[in-house]
């Protein structure tokens, strides 16, 4: 585990954790969100709020990919592969966010009255397109969600069934944009006018900002006077660039400072970023779970690859469906409430029968809370 | 079972030969399947009685009439082969742990195989064959089974069922409730190489040194752990869901907390770095030959040692303490130096695993 383990030594930590210390300032208090799952999910399973002081406080934030899909998506899923009876294919955890109707894809593949969907969870776009191959009779539907790391695949997908003339492969194409949803969080209300959220700084993503680059949080730093350090998801990157937040907070400094360098560049992956310009264009707006209908927010695939958007093949309209009524996820995706403060949390909604979408992935906020800190609401 | 004159049928053919539906319709076909493959390799004494339940002796511990304990288990692991084992040896060593676990002597085993029309007789054979070394090694006969076939696409080649019987001393009380606070945690070996193994062979995924599953009959490292005398609370084989899975089910049996140290846990190098590129965590995946151990704390040493002195737990670990905790929570302190939970595996990261 050469190359993993520098990054998860228990010595260089302590030395981090004791220069975090001296350098906050008494008196002052520091709110960062970690706009990324990933660092939710490292935060929570190394015990890294153990090692801050307690006025370093981490603010999670909406950048887990199965958190932010609504409910309505999912339905879309789940009619396709019980209505239309396409192969739906997708990465494991959305198999378990909940949909209407007390289903998710999970349920729907065990069977609904007397249908059930032919659903299958696939590692890679590649194994979506192996299917549609194989089932050149049956129509395949790759249910693409997530930022932009999962983008470049899909769009690699759509290029190579497009070349394959794989007449039967298509895509409910789902994938959203990191920056506006940074964007749409400092402009709510509890950020930008009341302050019931406050947030002096972000953890940028690290993959997402491999593929991105460090450019688009410039825009953050200069407008909204946030400062931004990008940082890989081991615990000691999530440690360091704390440590760097908490400078530059002192020094009164906003910038956009690359903790991850060993992979991310100012440029970002800019083949990939071609692929991604090539087959998505913007969506004028876009539902998330959470932060509601936000502007060019998300990409849908352009005219030239519309054979392959499922959407208009099988004539899907989107219905948006209002979250359950008592769960809070919508409040904890924005920062406004932590997982803890949900009325539901851990007694009806727990990570076996999850009521709201940051309860089902481990980069959740709840679910991170729930499977590995809730001792601490014990004490 | 009956006698197939020879000459009147031919022989089974084991290397291109497949399972039909006539293998499970109770007809000559049967009797052969039975005959050639099943009992010449299985074949003991009571197997060869030929009814349709063996009859068996029960023996005497020290003078005096012992307990039964019976335990099953079913294998439905995917691949059937896989590094280090197959389901024929799993199913054996599944079945022989449960029952060496509650401290008990297996004895017997009983066998029951699901198979699907078309699968391969070559393949089959190889399956009885591993299990009756692993049955024989382990000294515990196979003495009564069942075969039935099922149509193509209604199965998925082999499944299999073991019932293992065992016998327990009358004095001897290990079980999940009599953890106590103040115990020590500890475990046989490694963990999660079984279920590495499995994940690593159904994605492709080849590394330098190849990951092998552990898979083994821990019976005999049971018996060397109680002859020491020492205070054993508590054995149990970390299966499915794995060390996770098996302390917090303890932790809810007794009432009680506990306290992991992850520096103390060993794990292998190369499954660590499996997990770390699979998304898995080593601490919820399965195992197939380690025990975790829960004793009284004075013990502790005098039974590593015994643990130690065993061919299958060299690496045996002391890995954390029993602790007072109304909310029955698995903590650990990271190597990073926090703190978290040690919480049950959610939904199923690894689907037919054993």
């Amino acid at each position: 585990m050469k190359y993993i383990d520098e990054f998860r030594d228990g010595r260089v930590a302590q030395i981090l954790a004791g220069k975090i210390a001296s350098a906050v300032e008494p008196g002052r208090s520091y709110s960062f969100m970690e706009f990324c799952g990933g660092h939710t999910h490292a935060i929570s399973r190394y015990g890294l709020s153990d090692l801050l002081p307690q006025t370093v406080r981490m603010v999670h934030g909406p950048g887990c990919p199965v958190c932010v899909l609504p409910i309505g998506r999912v339905d879309m899923a789940i009619d396709l592969a019980l209505k239309q009876g396409v192969i739906l294919c997708t990465y494991g955890d959305t198999l378990r966010v909940p949909a209407s109707d007390g289903l998710s894809l999970m349920k729907a593949k065990a069977g609904v009255g007397n249908r059930c969907g032919d659903i299958r969870m696939v590692y890679s776009t590649l194994d979506a397109l192996k299917i549609a191959r194989d089932n050149p009779q049956r129509e395949v539907v790759f249910f693409a969600i997530g930022f932009e790391t999962t983008t470049p695949p899909t769009a690699l997908a759509i290029q190579q069934a497009h070349w394959e003339q794989l007449a039967n492969f298509s895509v409910l194409c789902c994938h959203v944009l990191t920056p506006a949803a940074i964007s749409n969080i400092l402009e709510s209300p509890e950020v930008r006018q009341w302050g019931t959220v406050p947030i002096d700084g972000f953890i940028g993503p690290a993959h997402v900002s491999t593929v991105i680059g460090s450019r688009p949080y410039e825009f953050f730093a200069e407008e909204y006077r946030k400062p931004v350090v990008i940082a890989g998801f081991e615990p000691l990157d999530v440690m360091q660039a704390i440590l760097m937040l908490v400078r530059q907070v002192n020094e009164g400094r906003a910038e956009v400072e690359n903790e991850f360098s060993r992979a991310v560049s100012r440029e970002g992956n800019l083949k990939a970023q071609d692929r991604v310009a090539e087959v998505f264009e913007l969506r004028r707006e876009f539902e998330w779970r959470g932060l509601s209908v936000v502007p060019y927010s998300a990409l849908k695939i352009r005219e030239k690859y519309a054979a392959f958007d499922a959407e208009r093949r099988f004539k899907l309209d989107y219905r948006s469906v209002p979250d359950n009524k008592a769960c809070e996820c919508g409040a904890i995706l924005r920062g406004v409430r932590r997982p803890q403060d949900c009325k539901i949390f851990g007694t009806v909604c727990t990570p076996e029968n999850p009521v709201g979408s940051c309860m089902v992935s481990s980069e959740g906020a709840c679910a991170a809370h729930y499977s590995y800190g809730r001792y601490k609401d014990m004490n | 079972m009956g006698e197939v004159k020879r000459g009147y049928i031919r022989p089974l053919d084991l290397k291109r030969g497949r399972v039909d539906l006539t293998h499970g319709s109770g007809g000559r076909a049967m009797v052969q399947l039975i005959a050639e493959l099943f009992a010449r390799h299985l074949g003991n004494e009571y197997l060869g009685q030929g009814n349709d339940g063996a009859v068996l002796p029960v023996p005497m511990i020290e003078g005096k009439p012992g307990r039964l304990v019976m335990s099953t288990d079913c294998h439905v692991v995917s691949p059937l082969f896989f590094p280090g084992g197959d389901i024929g040896c799993l199913s054996v060593h599944g079945t022989v742990n449960d029952v060496a676990v509650m401290g008990a002597t297996p004895l017997y085993l009983a066998a029951g195989f699901i198979l699907e029309e078309g699968f391969p007789l070559n393949d089959l054979a190889r399956i009885v064959e591993s299990m009756a070394n692993a049955a024989r090694e382990a000294g515990v006969p196979v003495v009564t089974g069942d075969t039935k076939v099922v149509e193509r696409g209604k199965g998925d080649g082999v499944f299999v069922t073991t019932t293992g019987v065992g016998v327990l001393p009358e004095d001897l009380q290990l079980g999940g409730s009599r953890a106590r606070p103040g115990d020590v945690v500890m475990v046989s070996g490694s963990m999660g190489d079984h279920g590495v193994a499995i994940m690593s062979q159904r994605e492709n995924l080849s590394f330098d040194a190849p990951i092998e599953s552990d898979t083994a009959a821990l019976h005999g490292l049971v018996a060397a752990m109680l002859a020491t005398r020492t205070d054993i609370r508590c054995l149990r084989d970390p299966t499915r869901g794995g060390l996770a899975a098996t302390l917090n089910e303890i932790a809810g049996q007794s009432g009680v907390g506990m306290m992991l140290h992850e520096k103390a846990i060993p794990v292998k190098p190369v499954v660590a770095a499996a997990c770390e590129l699979l998304g898995l965590d080593p601490l919820c995946v399965a195992n197939e030959g380690k025990l975790i151990a829960i004793c009284a704390g004075a013990d502790a040493e005098r039974l590593l040692a015994a643990m130690r002195a065993h061919p299958l737990a060299r690496d045996a670990a002391v890995i954390g303490e029993v602790t007072a905790d109304d909310h029955h929570f698995v903590q650990l302190t990271t190597a990073f130096g926090g703190r978290r939970i040690v919480d049950w595996l959610a939904g199923d990261q690894l689907p037919r695993i054993c």
